[in-house]
């Protein structure tokens, strides 16, 4: 019997647009500029066209894109978190906090609760920066659940009830096109960032940490740079959320704001960042469209989770990639 | 005060060691991950309540069935989940995390809430021991718990299976070398530790109302006396619990019944930050840190 492997070719595009650049029809520079250029047009396009209720989806979708890039980040330095709700709550309280008691207009607050709350995460979780692996997950899951009880337990800043009354945008338009832009800013900045020469550090750390050490290179120092850069994301995207929905309280530590973005990295494909980016505009517009079914949200997303973990753990996006730069056959093998 | 603190103290440990105990076994001897633990253990609760509510069986039979069934669904889990992704620590620990995240959810979802979920009491009354009462309840499950932990330990020293489960976490290419396989060993080390837990929801469920949200604070008492204890120990899981177990009543009796929880989620970050390879354990110590 014949036996057949699967053949892949990179497309002559590819080979040449890699690094060498000599595109020379406009067939060719189309190939290279729409994937990047589509999320970009689509997402300055869906404001205005959108009703005001898929609005508020869009804000969701892209809060949840943030926070799994910013999930994804991490795991490209080595450190698998299970709690970005930890960075979420603490930009979440910071702004709510900051807004309804000291007074700070929102233009002031949302950029402060973004850097404190970076300072504030990086300084809870720089104890545990040496952990490795599972261990340091452990950690990120526990530190949420911690917080959230801490409020609870001490009645601080609102305790159970939470904070209610924050200032709110006061323009639609406005709301929609600031949390676009930043997600857009963080997608292309991510890429890039991973290509630099820090980000190749970054890479090395997660690869072989020893050797980073021994070649003169404070991995502690980088990990904390890596935490605080995660931090200023996740924190923006709590208050950020905050503003908009004027509210404050415990379920800014919930389970969603941890599991969502480590579903939709994993189902979109870990280390590109675009995949997470596909991932989250794959599954909360799902689950919005399945609003029907309510409390099987965390179910929806787990399923998801686990099936891609285990059945195609490459994610959706490398596998579209794959297909739009490879040409693929079946070709018989040689004996 | 000190008196009840003492005794209560006594129970609570034992309740701790043995919600543990099940999860030790998966994760801390055989090294695989079950973070899905404390949603096998309200699974047994329910599964149990159903058999004996809906299909109206006798309460030691439906416990019996009950214990069974989650075993199975533990073996379930391992043969189609974890054995796809053995080995790649975080992804184990993904998706048993995922799978356990399913089935509490679901239970939310269908609305197993409310006072009239209760497991009964195996015997009713209590006992006297200097002025304070405990109920007979807590006596079996200081009874049971002992039992299961010393049986646990010669168990995880003297059986071929138990060595086993050893073998497979301290190295898993010698143990294939000496026969041992290491995938089935791996899938009754969860399949066990999957029991286990229903035998604890068993015991410790009849105190109060069977709740998905004790599926979370399992998860994390176990995951604390495991790490305490040191992975791998049996001994630190019993010290562990001892610790964690007065530390919750003394915090109980002396600020409240909110900070209880609180105390184990400290130990845990107290711990990894301090020492990671838990207080007595042996394994990994090269490769949790550097």
């Amino acid at each position: 019997m014949k036996q057949k492997r699967k053949e892949r070719i990179d497309r002559g595009i590819k080979a040449r647009s890699d690094d060498v650049f000599s595109l020379n029809s406009f067939r060719e520079m189309l190939y290279v500029a729409v994937p990047p250029l589509a999320p970009v047009l689509l997402l300055i396009i869906l404001p205005l066209v959108l009703p005001s209720y898929w609005q508020k989806v869009l804000i969701s979708t892209c809060v949840f894109a943030l926070l799994a890039m910013s999930w994804d980040f991490l795991v490209g330095v080595g450190m698998v978190s299970l709690g970005q709700a930890l960075f979420f709550g603490v930009g979440a309280y910071i702004a709510g906090v900051s807004n309804k008691i000291l007074g700070i207009p929102i233009w002031i607050d949302l950029p402060l609760a973004t850097v404190l709350g970076g300072l504030i995460c990086t300084v809870l979780l720089t104890p545990v920066l040496r952990l490795r692996g599972v261990y340091f997950s452990m950690v990120t899951l526990v530190l949420p659940l911690m917080l959230e009880r801490i409020v609870e337990a001490a009645g601080i800043f609102g305790g159970t009830e939470g904070i209610t009354g924050i200032k709110a945008f006061t323009n639609p338009f406005v709301e929609s096109y600031v949390i676009v832009f930043v997600t857009l800013f963080a997608l292309f900045a991510f890429r890039r960032l991973v290509t630099t020469d820090y980000g190749l550090v970054l890479k090395a750390i997660k690869d072989n940490d020893r050797a980073v050490m021994s070649v003169g290179i404070n991995i502690y120092w980088m990990k904390a740079q890596a935490l605080f850069i995660t931090g200023c994301v996740g924190s923006f995207c709590g208050a950020f959320l905050t503003h908009v929905y004027g509210f404050v309280g415990m379920p800014s530590f919930a389970l969603d704001y941890s599991i969502l973005p480590l579903s939709a990295a994993v189902v979109g494909g870990m280390g590109t960042f675009a995949g997470s980016f596909v991932g989250a505009f794959i599954l909360v517009p799902l689950s919005e469209a399945l609003r029907g079914i309510g409390g099987l949200r965390i179910v929806l997303y787990s399923f998801f989770l686990v099936v891609f973990i285990v059945a195609l753990p490459e994610g959706i996006f490398h596998y579209i990639q794959r297909k739009y730069q490879q040409f693929e056959r079946w070709v018989e093998v040689d004996k | 005060m000190w008196e009840v603190a003492l005794i209560y103290g006594f129970v609570n440990s034992v309740i701790l060691a043995l919600t543990a105990l099940g999860f030790s076994l998966t994760f801390g001897i055989s090294g695989v991950s079950n973070f899905a633990y404390g949603a096998m253990y309200i699974f047994a609760g329910f599964a149990s309540w159903l058999l004996l509510n809906k299909l109206a069986l006798p309460f030691f039979l439906s416990a019996a069935i009950a214990v069974f069934l989650t075993a199975l669904l533990g073996a379930a889990m391992y043969r189609f989940v974890l054995l796809r992704v053995r080995g790649l620590v975080i992804s184990e620990v993904i998706a048993t995390f995922g799978v356990g995240l399913i089935i509490l959810e679901l239970f939310r979802y269908l609305g197993f809430s409310g006072f009239e979920y209760t497991l009964p009491v195996f015997t009713d009354g209590s006992l006297l021991i200097g002025n304070t009462y405990v109920d007979y309840q807590r006596i079996w499950i200081v009874g049971v718990g002992i039992v299961l932990a010393i049986g646990l330990y010669l168990f995880t020293h003297y059986t071929k299976i138990g060595l086993a489960f050893r073998g497979i976490a301290q190295d898993e290419h010698t143990a294939l070398s000496l026969g041992i396989n290491s995938d089935r060993i791996a899938g009754l080390s969860v399949a066990f530790g999957s029991g286990l837990a229903a035998v604890a929801a068993i015991l410790i469920l009849p105190r109060g109302t069977i709740a998905v949200n004790d599926g979370y604070d399992v998860l994390i008492n176990a995951m604390a006396v495991c790490i305490i204890g040191g992975l791998g120990s049996s001994v630190g899981v019993v010290l562990a619990s001892f610790l964690i177990g007065y530390a919750q009543i003394m915090t109980d009796i002396l600020s409240g019944p909110h900070w209880k929880m609180i105390i184990s989620l400290i130990a845990i970050l107290l711990i990894l930050v301090v020492k990671p390879s838990g207080l007595l354990g042996k394994q990994k110590e090269l490769e949790e840190r550097i």
